[in-house]
């Protein structure tokens, strides 16, 4: 059985990694867009950045003061067994949550819409948010959190089939240009991009697509990965850099996911994970041991899968080292 | 750098040292793009601070100008420790375009010579309201470079109406020293770095849309024209 406060120790631990230390896959990935960088002032800001995160890691500060929305994304193995079961869970990360805005510091984000009241915790109502996803065989417990800004870099359009793919790119355009300019998406970017499903989980598989997968991860679907390697193209290739200066530099990289739709429809969301994208994951296993790492791997096998039973065998395909 | 703290960088930008309360000379030899660094105070201030004293018109907390004339448009990473006493994280920007609106009364009350904040404001407002009060505006970089500015601050002097505004909204008077780096996005006579690279890129927008068809479906809007922002 999994104790709650292992969670807790593992949801402390992970808001400090996410706050702190800039995954290694981004990091690298800035990097090479720093060195074809041709603009003197993008490459400024990229090399601004680089030093940030150094500053960060040396000083253990966060690296950037907006915490954005600090959530959780759990992964439970289908056999795992939680001390208290899922209240204890949430209980936990609620808790670890607060903890650590207090201990680390992070600017306490959330107030409530209308009254704008602050708890100076990041914790309130549907705050953090919890999201769910399962893998067969397996007795551990996956806990992800994710930093992101929550104001710009996001918009969702119901388009319709008859739009084709030129109706996507025309969409994906219209974001990189409305939130690129000035740098209000914090661009270059980790690029999700949401395909189908209903309005909400379009919005869903585009912001776990952005936050979830890794710079250089490519969609097993062979159409959707040429997708994601032409919009790539394309996104740095519209001028546009950091901050909105002119460059090359405005995707780092671009995963998209895509769900079955309604027959009429196809709608689609664009998210921008940012130059401080914030994400760590812990593994608790059922022994207790934790294992630490910036690769979530949340979107397995089982995860796609498309029919009804699930026959996999390659089940180990969440996030390990 | 040379013996003022100024130099260029080694990459064509010009590196600008300047001591807070901010003067007229210093201001004057600001170009765009410049990469500006900060010593001595200044405050933070945003939609929280600028209501209570401008909407609700609340006395200031303390003589706005005798503290400083530089305006941060931040919230710190902060924290009150049980003792009382602040620590201070990362520090960021927030986006200066939402407080457009505050400009006139803020300069009157305020007497600010610079504002710092993220992604600049509009020229209309620079020519309206930054160049008749010799003001100049200047933005964080990436966005952003929240270690390197909290390295920065040497030490805390107060966090004026804390309990009430809450953590991220509160007026910090900040003594920092090397506080940096910033940009220098509008000058004396009110241009602006982002306005003049939005006209670079707008040549190439009619290219990037090439044969791409309107969606079938339209959609209520301010602007269709991708040469616009919608800041």
């Amino acid at each position: 059985m999994i104790k709650e406060q292992a969670i807790f120790e593992a949801g402390m631990e992970i808001m400090r990694r996410a706050a702190i230390d800039i995954p290694e896959d981004y990091r690298s990935g800035i990097k090479a867009m720093a060195e074809v960088e041709a603009n003197e002032l993008s490459r400024f800001v990229l090399l601004s950045m680089i030093e940030n995160w150094e500053a960060a890691e040396e000083d253990r500060r966060a690296m950037c003061a907006d915490t954005g929305l600090p959530r959780y994304f759990v992964k439970i193995g289908n056999e795992a067994g939680i001390e208290g079961g899922p209240v204890a869970l949430e209980r936990a990360l609620r808790q670890a949550t607060a903890d650590a805005t207090h201990e680390i510091p992070l600017r306490p984000n959330r107030v409530h819409p209308l009254t704008r009241q602050d708890n100076n915790n990041n914790v309130g109502l549907n705050a953090p948010e919890i999201e769910y996803s399962f893998e067969p065989d397996a007795d551990w417990v996956e806990v992800t959190t994710v930093h992101k800004g929550g104001l710009f870099g996001s918009d969702y359009r119901m388009l319709f089939p008859g739009d084709g793919i030129g109706g996507i790119k025309r969409f994906f355009l219209d974001v990189m240009y409305e939130f690129g300019r000035r740098g209000l998406a914090c661009q270059p970017a980790i690029v999700g991009i949401g395909l189908g499903g209903s309005k909400d989980i379009s919005m869903t598989l585009g912001k776990q697509a952005a936050c979830l997968r890794v710079v250089g991860d490519r969609n097993p679907d062979p159409e959707i990965a040429a997708l994601e390697e032409e919009f790539k193209e394309v996104g740095n290739n519209i001028g546009m850099g950091p901050m909105g200066f002119v460059g090359s530099s405005m995707v780092v990289d671009c995963h998209i996911e895509a769900g079955y739709t309604h027959t009429g429809g196809m709608p689609m969301s664009v998210h921008t994970f940012c130059l401080s994208s914030r994400r760590a994951t812990a593994r608790i296993m059922a022994d207790g041991a934790v294992e630490y790492c910036s690769d979530p791997k949340w979107f397995t096998p089982y995860m796609r899968r498309e029919g009804i039973e699930w026959t996999g065998t390659a089940t180990d395909t969440a996030a390990t080292g | 750098m040379d013996g003022n703290g100024d130099g260029h960088g080694g990459d064509g930008l010009r590196r600008k040292r300047l001591q807070m309360p901010v003067g007229p000379e210093d201001l004057k030899g600001l170009q765009l793009g410049d990469v500006v660094y900060l010593d001595g105070v200044l405050y933070t201030g945003r939609e929280g601070l600028y209501k209570r004293l401008l909407v609700d018109k609340m006395a200031p907390p303390v003589d706005l100008a005798s503290v400083s004339n530089v305006n941060f448009h931040c919230s710190p990473a902060a924290t009150v420790r049980d003792d009382g006493s602040y620590e201070m994280g990362a520090v960021t920007a927030t986006a200066s375009f939402r407080f457009s609106a505050y400009l006139e009364d803020w300069f009157k009350l305020s007497g600010c010579k610079m504002i710092i904040g993220k992604g600049g404001m509009s020229e209309a407002d620079y020519k309206t309201h930054f160049v008749p009060n010799r003001a100049v505006y200047l933005t964080t970089v990436g966005y952003g470079t929240g270690a390197l500015l909290g390295r920065g601050i040497k030490r805390i002097h107060d966090a004026h109406w804390l309990d009430d505004l809450g953590i991220a909204q509160a007026m910090w008077v900040l003594e920092v020293e090397n506080f940096g780096p910033f940009l220098v996005e509008s000058d004396l006579e009110g241009n602006s770095l982002f306005e003049r690279q939005n006209r670079e890129i707008n040549k190439g927008v009619e290219k990037a849309y090439e044969g791409l068809r309107p969606p079938a479906l339209k959609r209520y809007g301010e602007t269709t024209s991708r040469d616009d922002e919608v800041v």
